[in-house]
């Protein structure tokens, strides 16, 4: 365990090397490290690979296995929806997991939805904060990028609960998990450039971004309302 | 004239009356939707946007989308607490820069949309707030749709836009961190100065 404390030094040298002290991110210096590490890593390979599979892979295919991999999701949405409550949007989910996963096979079509069935979005992170947990300080993920400690963990286990996570020859397993990362990569091309653009400070208008969405997710697009005037 | 005879006549009135509103062209709903199919119809049928022409598109926005928006609001909500510590001149290009922005902004979004449906949400407000939110969905199959809302106030020349709420994220809200950055590490003055060169770096021809 000596690394531990080694680790949360580096965290708090992190955090002493802010300059605008947002409370929400006292670790921004160590924060601002990872991110820089991300977006060069994301410039040289992810961004590349999915603009590659964009102008390469005909738009019906990339709805096919964009609509494959949100119907795998489908049964944990309907758990968390569950876990918080919300009986009739477990119920859709699972209607809908049912429905794609027959006649609209394996969930290649999203049929549900064209039925009226919605697509939700849920997580282990938007479940705590549900239960009442608060996000916690802000934190970049090597890879995945914006998180906080409540949706960091919360990705843990959404990780350890994903179905890829359990197909089992590791070749296959990694194939899979790199289709599906350059779909969802595909999928935020166009939003990633409007980052850039509308940005002053990318790192600074990413992480309000973050804290809105997540706050918005958890309450389902429903937040009490805070008046911007 | 008898009660019931005047309830009744009420009830034939009223749906009238709902049905008018809804119709009226410069009811905010009713605008955004009109301004939205509009727009977005625009672009399918214009060959020089379509092959990727950032001028025309801007050109298209200045024009069909901007005289809806209020920009002095929007600035002056982005700004919070320092709008007020700011010179008239100092408003006026702050408020030009930050319009140019957001148009590049919106014209990035715009250029993006590709089949996605609307699904207009009913208003829900009485016909004397002068404040409100117009609630608009993009549906896309295998993901959860997207809420769009625009906050509108209505002023003197019709309802004006002073916020657009993608998804959860305030767009006004958002630039508050970053304004107040700029403005505490330099000034207004060189939050002005960071939007004009942020803006010349996005100018049309250089891409």
């Amino acid at each position: 365990m000596r690394g531990v404390p080694a680790l949360l030094l580096a965290l708090l040298a992190g955090g002493c090397a802010t300059a605008n002290g947002d409370p929400r991110d006292p670790l921004e210096g160590l924060n601002r490290g990872v991110y820089r590490f991300n977006d060069a890593l994301d410039s040289a390979i992810m961004r590349p690979v999915a603009s590659a599979y964009r102008d390469w892979v005909h738009d019906e295919i990339r709805g096919r296995v964009r609509n494959f991999f949100s119907n795998l999701a489908d049964p944990m949405i309907s758990l968390h929806n569950l876990l918080q409550g919300k009986f009739e949007d477990s119920l859709t989910d699972a209607v809908r997991f049912v429905f794609n996963s027959t006649f609209g096979l394996l969930g290649l079509h999203d049929i549900a939805s064209d039925m009226g069935y919605e697509k939700h979005n849920e997580d282990f992170g938007q479940t705590f904060g549900r239960w009442g947990a608060g996000s916690g300080v802000y934190l970049v993920l090597p890879l995945l990028g914006s998180s906080s400690v409540r949706d960091g963990l919360g990705t843990v286990l959404d990780f350890a609960a994903d179905p890829v996570a359990q197909v089992d020859p590791t070749g296959a397993r990694a194939g899979v998990t790199a289709v599906r990362f350059t779909q969802v990569r595909a999928d935020l091309l166009d939003a990633s450039r409007i980052l850039e653009e509308a940005a002053l400070d990318k790192y600074v208008f990413q992480r309000d971004a973050y804290f809105q969405r997540r706050r918005s997710l958890v309450y389902d697009g429903r937040p009490p309302r805070e008046d911007v005037r | 004239m008898p009660r019931l005879a005047r309830a009744l006549l009420l009830l034939f009135l009223l749906p009238a009356f709902g049905g008018a509103q809804a119709q009226d062209p410069r009811a905010p709903d009713v605008l955004v939707k009109s301004v939205t199919l509009e727009t977005v119809e625009l672009i399918a049928k214009d060959k020089e946007i379509k092959s990727g022409s950032r001028a025309k598109l801007i050109q298209l926005i200045d024009a069909k989308v901007l005289p809806h928006f209020n920009f002095s609001s929007m600035a002056a909500l982005a700004m919070g607490q320092n709008w007020n510590k700011a010179t008239p001149e100092q408003k006026k290009r702050l408020t030009e820069e930050f319009r140019t922005l957001l148009v590049r902004t919106y014209a990035s979004a715009l250029a993006a949309y590709s089949d996605q449906r609307f699904d207009f949400r009913p208003l829900r407000a009485k016909p004397t707030d002068t404040d409100v939110t117009v609630q608009v969905r993009v549906l896309q199959s295998g993901a959860q749709p997207v809420p769009i809302d625009y906050s509108m106030e209505k002023t003197a020349a019709g309802w004006k836009v002073y916020d657009v709420i993608v998804g959860g994220v305030s767009l006004v809200a958002n630039y508050r961190t970053e304004f107040a950055n700029a403005v505490r590490n330099s000034g207004i003055d060189g939050l002005i100065k960071d939007l004009q060169t942020k803006n010349r770096s996005l100018e049309p021809e250089k891409k």
